[in-house]
C-alpha cells in the first residue's frame, strides 16, 4: 500500500505526521520505506537516523548548439514542440532555454549542419538509508535552481521499491512536483492546520485530489489553534477526518530535538497506529 | 521603429493585455508609418514555452520595442540581449489607442 502525506503548504506538520506513522510501523514488523520526495527541502532524515547505504546522482541529457556552426536556419526550432529554441534568421542569434529542453532528440535530427549535441545536466541525488531491518528511508535532494524537480522524485520512487507500506512524504503545493508524488499513492493524508489559511491551503489540495480521483483524509494539526472552520467545511463536505493532533508545547519541544513523539510518549504512539488503521480501512472500501 | 503591445482583443479600443507569453493579441505598431497590425497569439495556450515562443514572434517582426503588463526573467533576458527595450505598464485600463496615442505625441 502507497500512502502520500501532503499539506497545502511547508511547516504544517506533514514531516510530522510522516515520521510518526512511519515509526509506528516499522514497530510493529512491517516491512516499510519512507520516501522524502520534498526534494526541494527533504528534511525527513533529521529525524530518522540512518546508515546511507546507496546514492544515486539524478541527471538528465540536455540539447546544446554550436554557435560556430550553426546557420540560423531555424529547422531545430520548428522541430522543437516545446519551444526551447528561439532562433531569429535576420538577427543571426539562436537560444537554447535549458529549463524548457525535455531531451526528446528532435532538434539533433532536425539539424543539418551538424550543430546541436547534448551534454548531461545534473538535477541532484537519491540517497537510501537502513534506518532498521525491513526499513528504509529513501531521500530525493533537488540541486538548488534546477527547473523541476520532478526527475529526481521519479527517482527516488524507483528506488523504493515495492515494500509492502510505502509512505511518502510529499512536496507543499499542488503543482507538478506534488502531482508525480500522489499519482501513484492509494491514499493521501491531507495535513492541515485549523486557521483561515490551512483552511484555503486545504481546499486547493482537495480541488487536486478530487481532479486526480485518490482517495483522501484529513489530519488536523495544532487543534485548538485557530477557528472551528476546517471543521465544519470537513463535514459539510464529509471528508474523513482522519486524526486531530493538540496544540501542545511539549510536541512542539519533542519535534525541535528531532525526535520523534511516538517514540517518545506511548499515548501518541498508540494514535499514530489508529491512523495506520483508519488509513488501511479507508484504502480496503 | 516598430512597437509591439500585448492586447485582449482586435482593436484599438481593446484593453492592453497584462501578460506577455499568453496574451491574445500582439499588435505591432510602427511609429512612422502608423500602421498596425494585429496578430493573433498562437501561443496563448501552449503547455510550455509561451514566453520564448512569442519572443521568437515578436522579434522577428524586427520591434524595438514591446509594451505589457509583465515579463518572466527568461524573456527579460532573452529582450536585452536582442537590445529591444522592455516597457512594463501597471494600468490594467489602458487601451491599445491610448497606448499608441501616447507615444505618438512623445514623438512630437
Ligand atoms: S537546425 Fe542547426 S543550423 Fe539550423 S538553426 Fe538549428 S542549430 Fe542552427
Ligand atoms: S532536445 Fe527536444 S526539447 Fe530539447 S531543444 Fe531539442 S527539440 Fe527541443
Amino acid at each position: 500500500m502507497k500512502i502520500a502525506i501532503a499539506s497545502g503548504k511547508g511547516g504544517t506538520g506533514k514531516t510530522f505526521v510522516a515520521t510518526n506513522l512511519f515509526y509506528v510501523a516499522v514497530k510493529n514488523g512491517r516491512n516499510v520505506t519512507l520516501a522524502d520526495c520534498d526534494a526541494e527541502e527533504p528534511n525527513v532524515e533529521g529525524f530518522l537516523q540512518g546508515k546511507p547505504i546507496r546514492k544515486k546522482t539524478v541527471s538528465q541529457n540536455l540539447a546544446v548548439i554550436d554557435p560556430e556552426k550553426c546557420v540560423y536556419c531555424g529547422k531545430c526550432r520548428d522541430w522543437c514542440i516545446y519551444n526551447a529554441i528561439i532562433c531569429l534568421e535576420e538577427q543571426q542569434k539562436i537560444y537554447l532555454l535549458e529549463d524548457l529542453c525535455h531531451d526528446c532528440g528532435a532538434c539533433l535530427v532536425a539539424c543539418k549542419f551538424d550543430a546541436i549535441s547534448e551534454t548531461e545536466r545534473r538535477l541532484g541525488t537519491v540517497t537510501t538509508s537502513v534506518i532498521e531491518e525491513d526499513s528504509v528511508l529513501t531521500e530525493a535532494r533537488a540541486d538548488v535552481g534546477i527547473y523541476s524537480s520532478v526527475p529526481v522524485i521519479k527517482a527516488a520512487l524507483t528506488a523504493s521499491g515495492t515494500p509492502s507500506l510505502l509512505l511518502m512524504d510529499a512536496p507543499p503545493g499542488i503543482s507538478c512536483p506534488f502531482i508525480t508524488t500522489v499519482a501513484p499513492a492509494d491514499f493521501v493524508v491531507l495535513v492541515t492546520e485549523p486557521t483561515p489559511f490551512g483552511l484555503n491551503d486545504l481546499k486547493l489540495s482537495v480541488e487536486t485530489l478530487e481532479q486526480l480521483g485518490k482517495p483522501y483524509g484529513v489530519v488536523v494539526n495544532r487543534d485548538g489553534l485557530g477557528d472551528h472552520k476546517v471543521y465544519d467545511w470537513l463535514e459539510e463536505k464529509n471528508i474523513p477526518l482522519l486524526m486531530k493532533i493538540p496544540f501542545d508545547r511539549e510536541i512542539a519541544r519533542i519535534y525541535s530535538q528531532s525526535l520523534l513523539v511516538a517514540a517518545e510518549d506511548d499515548s501518541y504512539a498508540k494514535q499514530f497506529l489508529l491512523l495506520l488503521q483508519k488509513i488501511e480501512a479507508l484504502c480496503k472500501n | 521603429m516598430k512597437i509591439a503591445i500585448t492586447s485582449t482583443g482586435n482593436s484599438l479600443d481593446a484593453l492592453m493585455d497584462g501578460r506577455f507569453g499568453r496574451c491574445m493579441y500582439f499588435v505591432i505598431y510602427d511609429t512612422e508609418t502608423g500602421a498596425t497590425e494585429f496578430v493573433p497569439n498562437p501561443n496563448k495556450e501552449a503547455l510550455e514555452g509561451a514566453g520564448p515562443a512569442s519572443v521568437q514572434l515578436v522579434a522577428s517582426k524586427g520591434v524595438e520595442k514591446v509594451i505589457s503588463g509583465e515579463f518572466g526573467s527568461k524573456v527579460k533576458a532573452i529582450f536585452d540581449s536582442l537590445k529591444i527595450q522592455l516597457v512594463i505598464l501597471k494600468d490594467p485600463h489602458i487601451t491599445i489607442g491610448q497606448i499608441i496615442e501616447k507615444f505618438a505625441t512623445q514623438k512630437k
